[in-house]
């Protein structure tokens, strides 16, 4: 199991233990952590389910794909540790990654 | 006031659960008129992910969204459905005579004898920018559409977003505006590459301003912009502008369906599993919009829903008709409507 940390607006924190191969947008759903809308269940189709990945994890959690990217347009206060978490998919190197969700999504 | 269409059914929605109710509706000989506020049909399938595969669709192991949608227009053909698109139905009444009058948010005007809500998630409207105070803009000098293009003429106008619809309104304003900004987060689009060439060319030409970046502010007086505030790559830029035209993708929002005196459940419409009735007789809701014990908001269920649905807005339309259960395998009647009798 893999332990993933989402931080939210109020700064409470949520940690969850993630089975590698889910996504990071699932375990926040299943977990019931606010803030992470999901609207297309994980297709990269609504950018509902944005969030910023923690200085530092950038390298490990790597770019967006080209869709990825596309769809982050439709996102609010894009920067450039944004990511789709339903395009980020979990795996071992991923243990102790901090997500950040952002104040609004659409 | 506009010309009433006459219909026998008015589908609210043309997505892929509207589109298949024509093809039900029209064995039993009833035609339809389909109303979506998007600008061609398919709804979700045709919106969100045209692209992608459906795996459980019956019959097909596997078939794009848009697939899906195209296949569809072509099994309905033989009922010729009518089609209105860019236009919300807006308000929905019943009549002395127990029909329907149904009205858009242009004005036209339908009248049927029965309404069926296919709407899904609701109506596909333009996601609002968070950028504080929008609102106060909204009237004036904020649109999320352009349905005339003469109200830009000479306007210093600021357009936001890196899709088609944004490209394609800088291409198409430029001419008559005053002065044109394309803001956009990147330097790559998504749109169509002639679209991108043909506005680097104005920007070129310095007939538009492009800027990476995104809109943190608006300031103006009594609902007038007079300018926005561009967070760019290393430092913000002031830009004077009169109209804003955000162009930020479209969400599901249950928009006027909730005004229109249906119970509701949820921004849902319950219904019974026999009919895919409404609480209000003559008016039935299926594919996502509906609720019922057990619902699963799947394209099949919404094929289930519309062939029950079908059978009692045919006793609705004409009563004295007797309804015969037929297959259109052996049917020489069913057939026959199909334009394939005699194949
Ligand atoms: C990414 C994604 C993947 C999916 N994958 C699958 C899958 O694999 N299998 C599956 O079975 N389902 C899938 N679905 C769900 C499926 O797309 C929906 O069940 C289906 O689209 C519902 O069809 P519908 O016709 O009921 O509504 P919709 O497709 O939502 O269409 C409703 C239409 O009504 C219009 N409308 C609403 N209100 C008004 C109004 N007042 N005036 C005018 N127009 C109005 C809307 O603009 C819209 O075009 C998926 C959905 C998404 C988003
Ligand atoms: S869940 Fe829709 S884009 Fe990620």
């Amino acid at each position: 199991m893999t332990k993933l940390t989402y931080i939210v607006p109020d700064g409470t924190r949520f940690d969850v233990e993630a089975e590698n191969g889910s996504t990071v947008m699932e375990n926040a759903i299943r977990n019931g952590v606010p803030g992470i809308e999901a609207e297309c269940g994980g297709a990269c189709a609504c950018a509902t389910c944005h969030v910023y990945v923690d200085e530092g994890w950038s390298p490990t959690v790597g770019e967006p794909q080209a869709m990825e990217e596309d769809m982050l347009d439709f996102a609010y206060e894009v920067q450039p540790n944004s990511r789709l978490s339903c395009q980020i998919q979990v795996t071992d190197e991923l243990d102790g990654l901090v997500v950040r969700i952002p104040e609004r999504q659409a | 006031m506009g010309e009433v269409t006459r219909t026998d059914v008015l589908i609210v929605g043309a997505g892929p659960v509207g589109l298949f109710a024509v093809f039900e509706l029209g064995l039993l000989d009833l035609k339809c008129h389909l109303v979506d506020i998007l600008d061609r049909p398919g709804g979700q399938c045709a919106e969100l992910y045209p692209e992608k595969p459906i795996y459980d669709i019956p019959a097909y192991p596997t078939i794009s969204a848009q697939g899906l949608v195209d296949r569809l227009l072509e099994q309905i053909e033989p009922f010729e459905p009518q089609f209105t698109f860019n236009r919300m139905i807006s308000a929905l009444e019943r009549q002395e005579d127990g029909s329907f009058r149904v009205t858009t948010d242009e004005g036209e005007i339908f009248e049927a004898k029965v309404v069926v809500i296919a709407a899904g998630g609701g109506s596909f409207q333009p996601k609002r920018p968070p950028i504080p105070g929008i609102e106060e803009y909204e009237d004036r000098s904020v649109h999320y559409a352009v349905r005339r293009m003469e109200d830009f003429r000479d306007e210093d106008l600021l357009i936001v977003g890196g899709g088609d619809s944004a490209l394609d309104w800088t291409l198409n304003l430029q001419p008559i505006a005053r002065s044109l900004t394309l803001v956009h987060r990147r330097s790559q689009f998504r749109a169509a590459p002639d679209s991108v060439n043909k506005m680097m060319a104005l920007k070129d030409q310095e007939k538009v301003d492009f800027q990476v970046g995104q809109i943190k502010a608006l300031s103006g007086t009594g609902g007038q912009l007079e300018s926005a505030t561009i967070k760019g790559v290393d430092r913000d830029v002031e830009i004077a502008c009169t109209r804003l035209l955000p162009f930020f993708g479209l969400t599901m929002k249950l928009g006027p369906i909730s005004e229109w005196g249906l119970n509701l459940h949820e921004n849902l419409i319950p219904v019974d599993t026999e009919k895919f009735e409404t609480s209000e007789p003559g008016i039935f809701a299926i594919g996502d919009i509906n609720h019922y014990p057990g619902k699963l908001k799947l394209i099949l269920s919404g094929f289930h829903e519309a062939a029950l649905m079908a059978q009692a807005a045919k006793r609705i339309v004409h009563p004295d008709e007797r309804v015969v259960f037929q297959y259109t395998t052996s049917s020489t009647s069913l057939q026959k409507k199909l334009g394939v009798a005699g194949r």
